[in-house]
């Protein structure tokens, strides 16, 4: 299991602490913004998510619909973004990244092709929001082909069987969603609840790496530090927008919540 | 890809929920599966339900009104000369169209499920107004989704949700229409799914809301297979059944007893938005053949560009606006039992001018879309031949569109 996204759980473990999983959408403001905004924050993110965007997304929130029309209002393609990424993995060559999104982008590019350019551009992880198990097992083994990582989201909603049989077929990592709720919205679970939800999982297999995301900002980071990963999206998606509207620069300002976020947790 | 006979179409699906191995499905975010699960084996467990049936016949009888009329339109038909042209007055039911079936038996399983809050998408404002006046009926509380741009052409019914005591949700996002009244509905539930039930608004979703919605308004195709035989003393030989489709719930409730019969004795004809005549955006995914892709966590024709971004949409009529359509009607296409064709905004206002003309009847701007398609071909059919149009909808909605296109008052 030498996947890099194991060796950065691992990294981030051997320093006692969560390893620290950031979101962006490709293309947001501009093609080359988000690339310089991504090398940027990965000098403290351990593993970088990448959004594809989709202009209908039915699980995210304002801040990540924002981002994404925004991007794609800019004219983001898929063949770029797959750009980004190879750019990204050519100067970052041992930081994973992840690319997420809907089904329906991965669809009409073809899910072979998808994942062979996925493969082609060292793409270390896939998740995909509204494919899930079981529908998901086929697409899931396609990727394990190809060694892409495909990552399994798990929900308080999710049943102790369907947990049993996602962790059985889930690869290094597993993703999971803090409480009721599209991406961005306020933390309405206790921290120590959501941590109990989170322990039960860990249970079921202790080697699997396993996250928590949705609603984690830097007020709400700290007390989440005990996950093995945190995901932090919209709160930086937000800071994109921010900074737009007062004419700033949004990779430093980027950056710097990214540093605080790893300062918290450290 | 072949129908079965004598197995209601909704259930024509295999075990992850797709018809014709490749149209419906679930594409829904994990959070959702579990109340997606709980919804299908109540559903399973309700339609099996004595008790539940009976209070599904009593409402659909003392609070719907069934069965709606249907009627020969002589003027219409003397005046076209042509085939007899007939419509099934579904307008006439409790609110002013089809979607009461849908919205009733929705507020009857919330019930059934102990949930107190519902919530639901509307395009036209006829789902939403039909499931305020649900929930206002069954003591439930209601939160409707509703594109901006509907919410100011479709005052009327917006005035009746609120009259019915719901909280209407604007919607600002993307085209600020159905597309986007539905994506937000859904994100709504994702966060409250715990105590809330959802009511999609059309045959449109993931499987399950598909199922639901066709099974109630397949009301409309019993009534009206009883009619026939009581009008012709048995079904005749040669019947066209035209029906306009956005999501596609008339269009099943409408024909969903007809589909065993031979298309050659009983032809099924969707009619889809075509949009403006010189414009290139249209609602139309069937009969201007879009590609598959998915939409609202279900896979059918979609109008979407090459990579996969839904494409904005436009209609005169806001409840066929809407880039995706029903699974079971992309089955329907596939196997050539159904034929899809589309109005444009024109051929429809003209239809209305027509119809109103000369008959005693108010289509929306949505049945006209099937009205103009009966007006189109009635000329050319033999006398014997009964084209039967659905009135799914009454004309008050669009008072405003009509008054500024047609200066009607």
């Amino acid at each position: 299991m030498a996947s890099l996204i194991n060796e950065a759980f691992q990294n981030a473990k051997s320093e006692n602490r969560p390893a620290l999983l950031t979101y962006t959408v490709a293309g947001d403001n501009t093609k080359k913004k988000s690339l310089e905004i991504l090398k940027s924050i990965s000098d403290y993110a351990d593993i970088c998510e990448l959004g594809f965007p989709h202009n209908t997304p039915i699980a995210d929130g304002g801040q990540i619909q924002t981002s994404a029309y925004r991007a794609i209002k800019n004219g983001i393609k898929i063949n770029d973004v797959f750009s980004i990424a190879r750019d990204f993995k050519k100067s970052k060559k041992t930081k994973p990244i992840i690319l997420m999104g809907y089904y329906n982008m991965i669809f009409q590019y073809n899910e072979n092709k998808f994942l062979d350019k996925c493969k082609n551009v060292k793409v270390d992880g896939l998740i995909v929001v509204d494919l899930p198990y079981p529908e998901n097992k086929k697409f899931a083994s396609k990727c394990k082909k190809r060694g892409v990582n495909f990552i399994q989201l798990v929900s308080p909603t999710t049943s102790e069987i369907r947990l049993k049989k996602i962790i059985k077929d889930s690869h290094d990592m597993l993703y999971y969603i803090s409480m009721l709720s599209t991406t961005g919205g306020k933390l309405k679970v206790s921290p120590k609840k959501i941590l109990k939800r989170y322990g039960k999982i860990k249970n079921q297999n202790k080697s699997k790496n396993v996250v928590i995301g949705f609603g984690i900002t830097e007020k709400t980071i700290k007390s989440l530090k005990k996950a093995d990963g945190l995901v932090v999206g919209s709160a930086i998606c937000k800071e994109i927008s921010n900074s737009i509207k007062k004419r700033q620069n949004p990779v430093t300002n980027v950056t710097n919540i990214v540093k605080r976020l790893k300062n918290k947790i450290k | 890809m072949k129908l079965k006979r004598g197995i209601p179409l909704i259930d024509q699906h295999d075990q992850h929920g797709f018809w014709g191995g490749k149209f419906g499905g679930s594409f829904i975010p994990e959070t959702l599966k579990k109340p997606v699960e709980d919804l299908t084996n109540e559903f399973k467990k309700l339609r099996k339900d004595k008790k539940f049936l009976n209070k599904r016949d009593f409402y659909f009888k003392n609070y719907i009104g069934t069965p709606t009329s249907f009627v020969k339109l002589d003027n219409l038909t003397n005046h076209l000369g042509g085939a007899q042209i007939w419509a099934k007055v579904v307008s006439e039911a409790n609110g002013g169209a089809h979607k009461i079936y849908n919205a009733t038996v929705h507020a009857l399983i919330c019930k059934a499920m102990g949930k107190k809050y519902i919530v639901g998408d509307t395009g036209a404002g006829y789902a939403g107004k039909m499931l305020s006046m649900a929930a206002k009926k069954f003591g439930l509380k209601c939160k409707i989704f509703m594109g901006a741009k509907d919410i100011k052409r479709q005052k009327p019914n917006c005035d009746a949700m609120k009259k019915n005591g719901a909280e209407i949700v604007p919607v600002y996002s993307g085209s600020q229409t159905l597309v986007d009244a539905v994506s937000e509905c859904m994100r709504y539930w994702v966060s409250n799914c715990d105590n809330t039930h959802m009511c999609v608004g059309s045959t449109v979703g993931p499987n399950i809301f598909v199922k639901i919605c066709g099974w109630s308004t397949a009301q409309i195709s019993r009534e009206l297979k009883v009619q026939l035989k009581s009008k012709f003393k048995k079904i005749p030989n040669k019947i066209k059944l035209i029906n306009c489709v956005g999501g596609g719930s008339s269009a099943y409730g409408f024909w969903s007893e007809f589909i065993d019969y031979d298309k050659k004795q009983i032809e099924l004809i969707g009619v889809e938005a075509g949009g403006p005549k010189k414009s290139k955006l249209h609602a139309a995914p069937l009969s201007r053949n879009a590609k598959i892709g998915i939409l609202h966590g279900a896979a059918s024709y979609l109008c979407q560009n090459n990579e996969g971004q839904i494409n904005d949409t436009e209609s005169i009529s806001a409840g066929l606006d809407y880039p995706g359509v029903s699974p079971i009607h992309c089955f329907l296409k596939d196997t050539k039992r159904a034929r899809y064709t589309y109005a444009t905004d024109e051929d429809a206002l003209n239809a209305h001018v027509m119809v109103t003309k000369y008959e005693n009847l108010n289509p929306s701007l949505e049945p006209s879309h099937a009205f103009a398609e009966a007006i189109k071909i009635a000329p050319k059919l033999s006398k014997d031949t009964i084209i039967i149009v659905n009135s799914c909808g009454d004309a008050k909605k669009d008072r405003d569109i009509l008054k500024e296109r047609l200066g009607k008052k």
